[in-house]
Formats: structure tokens, C-alpha cells, sequence
């Protein structure tokens, strides 16, 4: 079991915890991600590793189906029944020069170790972090405190510049060479974001986030295609060279299982409504 | 007590075989001839003393057979249930020339249910060594090895990237063929000698290199897990999958249990399998009892099927459609979906290097089944992620280790057996390389 050292809600339906796993802490880098099952019943969904301290990890994770409205239900004390990794290659940190590190949505989970690895090798790092409105930021001190320059766009601009994080980089490639651009959000995000550095030729990071199962390359759930080859995200990625990934195939793959989905979500609302209705509580 | 029927056992996942009951396993032990040069302990990868544990099944003494098995064997009710007995020990039967050979797979599985339910003996454990052994992988191999290693003494660590132990065990084969409480109780008669097991640690990333090489032996079981895809138009398609991803979801994900465990699975009308071995039979008969229509693809014809027998025939009973000498070429789809696959008639002429006939396709023969899954059960290779971290650990074509006959790779104290070293192979070759593996570890041990 995988203790729940810290539960946090950070923003709407977003949670950050730290879970106490000193095997996945002890060999964490930039770009690695863990995958986690709840409990005996439970399915194993992949987390970006966001951070460590001493021995823990922290994830950090959006609501967006049963599984995760489920472990947003942990609370501090709480654990997990399995925690694997760190899975993945790590992020090809290097001496670049300039580098810009770019989070979208609960993608910027991913940013400040990336970042923080790119600092210490030696680069001018640049964030951005884009979320659709001012409440939904996440890690924005810790990203300001990191990068060297340090960038907020909203859509609806309640805060920073109002727009697209693309739109920011967009204006910094017009204005100076930058070496490398990380890219992390959803698949769309990351899709259209990394279309700005097309025309500049610069190697730009995704990290994509498909369907796994066991995470250590032996399904093949997680296929990708990437420079028109099969990759698995899990051992091959799950970071990629973004001008070469097939993103139409990605986020067909990710709507497989959309109707099961669903079932399961309304099913685990609908027990937790008798459960609060019958005063019972699960922890 | 044989097979339970076919339009019942499809709706569940409980075994199919019933086993033999006591006075089947009595008079089917009496029948053995006792050969004083017995051909069926040679057929045995891992050397069992079949006549006498048969022995002890024809006086009625179970418990002395079971400690017989167990001399060569830690997992007989997992043997009993999926060897290929009739390539092996009996093949080679001689009452096989004029009748039917002893039935010594059934009558492995008796003696090991038998002490299962009335309580397992140990064997004994020799004193410490205070050495310590790495053994990566809890499949067959890595669980033979340990147990070997834990009985001569040695601090035996069994780290396994899943959440359950078992390997292959626990997510390849399906539960109405292997329940899955036998493999656990075996798993834990081999933890019970005192090896420790270290679930969710993945060997290369939680665990890395230099602390493996720490230790003062290791051994590499990692398996052959890495799923081929044929590489036609159509393959990623949501509605295909690997025979690893399918099953998977089912045997160890418990996906048939859909919403009440949480990893769905597609449940789709029709559903081809591709391929003719033991997986593509697991494969074809899981989508059968998720309830599809199956469509079984294999290129070559019946008897070439690697399948064991006894699978080829529950697959038919159950309803599986064979369409031998066939291969797909394209998977169709519409809106990212599959709605078919077309294949190709195949002839066999001549004899491939494997000596089997070599299947050529029919020009013109081309035909569309219409299904909306595919399961590609086509082989594995071995799992490239520890192996190609290890520097200086020789690697053979296919990605295998490369090791000499006791298991030695190229790494003074690294040692590798089962599917890493040979390729996909039954899991009772895994089990007879890993004890040679384990003999060679423990001697190497010893002189230091």
C-alpha cells in the first residue's frame, strides 16, 4: 500500500498528492510518469510524476472520469493499493542555450521538473503555462520561481495574456532563437501549439498521454504512430518529437472506451449519492 | 469427471476441465507399467520421477506423491493443467503404441489439487547462505528459480513489475483454463521457503542497474512480453488489439466484470483472432465468452497450429470458426472503427525452415469477413526494457540473451532462463531452463 502523504485540492477538479513511494522517488526524472491502481477492483491509470521530496512523489490530477473522481475522494492518511515506476523515458535534458517549457491545462503538472532539470544543466529556461481561466492555474509560483522568464495566458483572460499559450510562443520565435520547446496538455493543445516551431525547424518535446494498461511495453494499448512508425508511449515515450506524431490517430485512440466510460462514471455517482443520502462515508 | 459442457462453460469463465476424481486417479495410475527405463521422465523438461509419483496415486498414498512431484516441481497444478503433455512425457508413453498413454498431466493436477485442499507440506529449506539473489520476473521461470534457490539456502528477492505476480500465469492465460486461486496458492508455496516478493518494482526503473548487479547473483526472467503486430493497413484502429492487451484486460484486469471492476473492454458482435497457437486459442475463447461470434485466422493449415491439442478442440466445440490456410492482409474501418478484414487464401508447397509447410498466398483469392474487433495473436518477443539497459549483457538476433546451457550470459554473475533467453516457449521449458539456471547459481555460489 501507497500512503496518501498530502491531498490538496488545487483548483476545480483539480487535486495534487503526494504518495509516499520511495522506489519511484529515489529514480524519478524529468518526464517519467507512475501508474497507479486504487484497489483490488480498480484499473491502472497513468500519472505524470510532477515532483519529488525525500521519499515521495507528487501527482497531479484533473477529474475527468470513475477512476479519478474516486481518487479525489483520498484524503491526507488515505492509500493507494498500487504504485508502479517510474515508467518512461526520461526527458532528454541537455545544455541547449535557450529552452521553452510550455504547460497547458492540468498539463502543467508536468512542467516544473522538466524545467527545473533544464535549469540545472545549464539553460535559459522560459515557461509558459495556459489554463482556461485564472482559477484554473495551477503551479504558478513554483513555475515563476524556477524560469528565468515566466509567461500566464488565459483564454478568457482573467489573467496574463489574454489567449493561447501558442500565441506567446508565437511572438518569442518571432523575436529570438530558442533551442528546444517542451509541450505539455491535452492532445489538441499540444497539437496545435507545436505547430509554431514547424516553420523555425526546432526540437519540440510532447508528452503524449494515450490508453495503457501495464505501462512497461507488453500490450500495446498505448500505440502511437510517430515519423509514420508504431511507438509505445510507455517505453518508447511518452515524450515524442511533436512534428512527427501522427495526433488525429492519438485522440481517436483516446475516445475507445468513451461509452464505457461514462457507464462507469454515472454508476460511481450514482453510489456516492446513496452513500451521502445514507450518511455513510467513503474515505 | 472430463469437460463441462461447451453451451455452458461459454457463459463463465470457470475451468472446463473438471479434473479426474479419486477412483479415476487410482484406476488410471494402475495402468502404468512402472518401465524400469521410463522414456516419460526424459520427456519431462523438468525431470519429474513419474513413474513414482504414479505409484504412490496407484496405492492411494497422495501425500507421498505430491512430495515425489514436488522434489522436481513447485508449480505441478499449474503443469498438470497446461503442459503440453502430449509433445512431451506423454507422447513418449509406451502403453501410447497400442493404446491410450497414461493420462500423467491429469493425475499431476489430482495429486496437487488433492494436497492443495488438505493442506500443502513444504519441503525442507537448507540453512542459511547469506547470499543474496536477484530474480527479476515472477513468471515460471523466475518462480522455479527462486524456489530452487530458496530451498539450497539463498536470500531469494523476486521483483515483479505488475501488481500480481505470476507472469504469463496470471495475465496470458485465462481462468477457465488455469484458475487463478491454483496459480496464487502455488505462487505462495514458493514464498513460503522464504523468498521475498517485491510487486510493483520494475526492474531497470524502480530497481536500477547497478543495485540488480549488487546482488550477489542474479537472474533475468522477464519473459517474451513485447506483442508483434502484423504491420497491415487497418492496425491501429480502435476496435484491434494485441492478444496481450485483450487478455490482460480480462485475466488480470477482470474487464469481464465490467462496471463492477473499472477496465472496460470492447465487447464487440464479431471478432476475428489472428494466429494458431495457445494465445490465439485463449484469445478466440475469452471473445467467445464476452459473447462475440469468433472467426479464428491462422495461415497455415490444422495440425501445423502450435496450439495444444486439447485447445484446438475446446476452441471447436465452443463454436470458434476456423479459417485455416487464410491471412489477413488489410483491417477495414470506418470512423476509426473496425468493420472488417480482408484476407488471402493461402496454399502450403513446400517445407520452411521451422519444417513446417510454408504457406504462399492465392493471387485473387481475396475475401472480407465482417467483423468489428481484432485480436492479434501472432507471437511475442523478448521484453527489450532491462535487457538492453545492462551494459555488456550480449544479446543474441532476436533479442534475446544470450546464455550457455546452465543459463550463463555473458555477465560473470547474471544468469537468464525462460522466454528472455529462448524466445516464446511453453512455460515448462521456462520452468526447465531456470533449473538448470538455479543448479548453476547455487554452485557458483558455493565456491565463492
Amino acid at each position: 500500500m501507497y500512503k496518501v502523504e498530502a491531498a490538496t485540492k488545487l483548483a476545480d477538479r483539480v487535486y495534487e498528492y503526494w504518495i509516499h513511494a520511495p522506489q519511484v522517488a529515489g529514480h524519478a526524472r524529468a518526464g517519467q510518469f507512475v501508474i497507479l491502481r486504487l484497489h483490488e477492483k480498480g484499473e491502472r491509470i497513468p500519472l505524470t510524476i510532477s515532483a519529488v521530496k525525500g521519499d515521495a512523489v507528487r501527482v497531479i490530477f484533473m477529474t475527468v472520469g470513475k477512476t479519478t473522481e474516486e481518487l479525489a475522494t483520498l484524503r491526507t492518511g488515505d492509500s493507494i493499493s498500487d504504485v508502479v515506476g517510474p515508467l518512461g523515458r526520461p526527458s532528454e535534458i541537455d545544455n541547449y542555450g535557450t529552452c521553452c517549457v510550455i504547460g497547458g491545462g492540468v498539463g502543467i503538472a508536468s512542467t516544473p521538473l522538466i524545467a527545473k532539470e533544464l535549469k540545472e544543466a545549464g539553460n535559459h529556461v522560459i515557461g509558459i503555462i495556459g489554463a482556461r481561466n485564472a482559477d484554473l492555474l495551477i503551479l504558478e509560483d513554483e513555475m515563476q520561481e524556477i524560469c528565468d522568464e515566466f509567461y500566464i495566458t488565459t483564454d478568457d483572460g482573467s489573467k496574463g495574456v489574454h489567449g493561447f499559450a501558442a500565441d506567446v510562443l508565437k511572438k518569442l520565435l518571432a523575436e529570438r532563437k530558442i533551442d528546444r520547446v517542451w509541450i505539455i496538455g491535452p492532445a489538441i493543445m499540444m497539437k496545435v501549439t507545436s505547430g509554431a516551431t514547424v516553420p523555425y525547424g526546432i526540437k519540440t518535446y510532447v508528452s503524449l498521454n494515450p490508453i495503457m494498461v501495464d505501462g512497461t511495453g507488453m500490450c500495446g494499448s498505448c500505440r502511437v504512430t510517430v515519423g509514420g512508425e508504431t511507438k509505445f508511449a510507455c517505453v518508447d515515450g511518452p515524450e515524442f518529437d511533436a512534428h512527427q506524431v501522427d495526433f488525429n490517430e492519438l485522440m481517436q485512440r483516446q475516445r475507445i472506451y468513451t461509452g464505457q466510460e461514462k457507464v462507469a462514471l454515472e454508476q460511481f455517482a450514482e453510489h456516492r449519492c446513496r452513500c451521502e443520502e445514507g450518511g455513510h462515508h467513503h474515505g | 469427471m472430463g469437460d463441462r459442457p461447451a453451451d455452458v462453460r461459454i457463459n463463465d469463465f470457470n475451468e472446463v476441465d473438471c479434473g479426474l476424481s479419486t477412483d479415476e486417479a487410482i484406476a488410471e495410475a494402475e495402468r502404468c507399467l512402472q518401465c524400469k527405463k521410463p522414456l516419460c521422465v526424459r520427456g519431462c523438461p523438468v525431470s519429474i520421477d513419474i513413474p513414482a509419483f504414479i505409484g504412490h496415486v496407484a496405492e492411494g498414498d497422495f501425500s507421498a506423491a505430491a512430495r515425489s512431484l514436488k522434489e522436481q516441481n513447485m508449480l505441478p497444478a499449474i503443469c498438470g493443467r497446461i503442459c503440453p503433455q502430449e509433445t512431451q512425457c506423454e507422447g513418449v508413453c509406451i502403453l501410447g503404441n497400442k493404446e491410450t498413454p497414461i493420462r500423467i498431466g491429469a493425475l499431476e493436477r489430482f495429486v496437487a489439487d488433492r494436497e492443495r485442499e488438505n493442506g500443502a507440506e513444504l519441503p525442507d529449506v537448507a540453512k542459511p547462505t547469506r547470499k543474496r539473489v536477484a530474480v527479476v520476473g515472477s513468471g515460471p521461470a523466475g518462480l522455479t528459480a527462486a524456489a530452487e534457490l530458496a530451498r539450497r539456502g539463498h536470500a531469494v528477492t523476486i521483483y515483479e513489475s505488475l501488481h500480481e505476480a505470476g507472469g504469463v500465469l496470471t495475465y496470458g492465460i485465462p481462468a477457465f483454463r488455469l484458475p487463478k486461486d491454483v496459480v496464487r496458492a502455488e505462487i505462495d508455496q514458493v514464498l513460503a521457503l522464504g523468498v521475498r516478493l517485491k510487486k510493483n518494482h520494475l526492474v531497470g526503473r524502480s530497481v536500477s542497474v547497478d543495485e540488480l548487479l549488487d546482488h550477489d547473483a542474479v537472474f533475468l526472467a522477464t519473459g517474451a512480453g513485447l506483442p508483434a503486430f502484423m504491420c497491415i493497413p487497418g492496425e491501429n484502429l480502435n476496435g484491434v488489439y494485441s492478444a496481450n492487451e485483450f487478455l490482460t484486460r480480462v485475466n488480470l484486469m477482470h474487464a469481464e466484470a465490467f462496471p463492477e471492476s473499472d477496465t472496460p473492454v470492447m465487447h464487440a458482435a464479431r471478432v476475428a483472432v489472428i494466429g494458431g497457437g495457445n494465445v490465439a486459442m485463449d484469445a478466440a475463447r475469452v471473445a467467445r465468452r464476452l459473447g462475440a461470434k469468433v472467426s479464428l485466422i491462422y495461415r497455415r493449415g490444422e495440425e501445423e497450429m502450435p496450439a495444444r491439442r486439447a485447445e484446438v478442440e475446446h476452441a471447436k466445440e465452443e463454436g470458434i470458426e476456423f479459417y485455416t490456410c487464410v491471412n489477413p492482409t488489410r483491417i477495414l474501418g470506418e470512423q476509426c472503427c473496425v468493420t472488417g478484414i480482408e484476407c488471402v487464401k493461402m496454399s502450403l508447397c513446400g517445407v520452411d525452415a521451422s519444417g513446417r509447410r510454408s504457406p504462399e498466398p492465392i493471387e485473387g483469392s481475396e475475401f472480407t469477413l465482417d467483423v468489428d474487433m481484432v485480436v492479434q495473436a501472432i507471437g511475442t518477443s523478448p521484453n527489450p526494457l532491462l535487457v538492453s539497459l545492462i551494459p555488456g549483457l550480449e544479446r543474441g538476433r532476436r533479442g534475446n540473451v544470450v546464455v550457455d546451457k546452465n543459463g550463463r550470459t555473458s555477465i560473470h554473475h547474471v544468469y537468464a532462463g525462460g522466454d528472455i533467453a529462448t524466445g516464446a516457449a511453453t512455460v515448462i521449458e521456462a520452468m526447465g531452463s531456470a533449473k538448470r539456471a538455479a543448479a548453476a547459481i547455487d554452485a557458483m555460489l558455493k565456491e565463492e
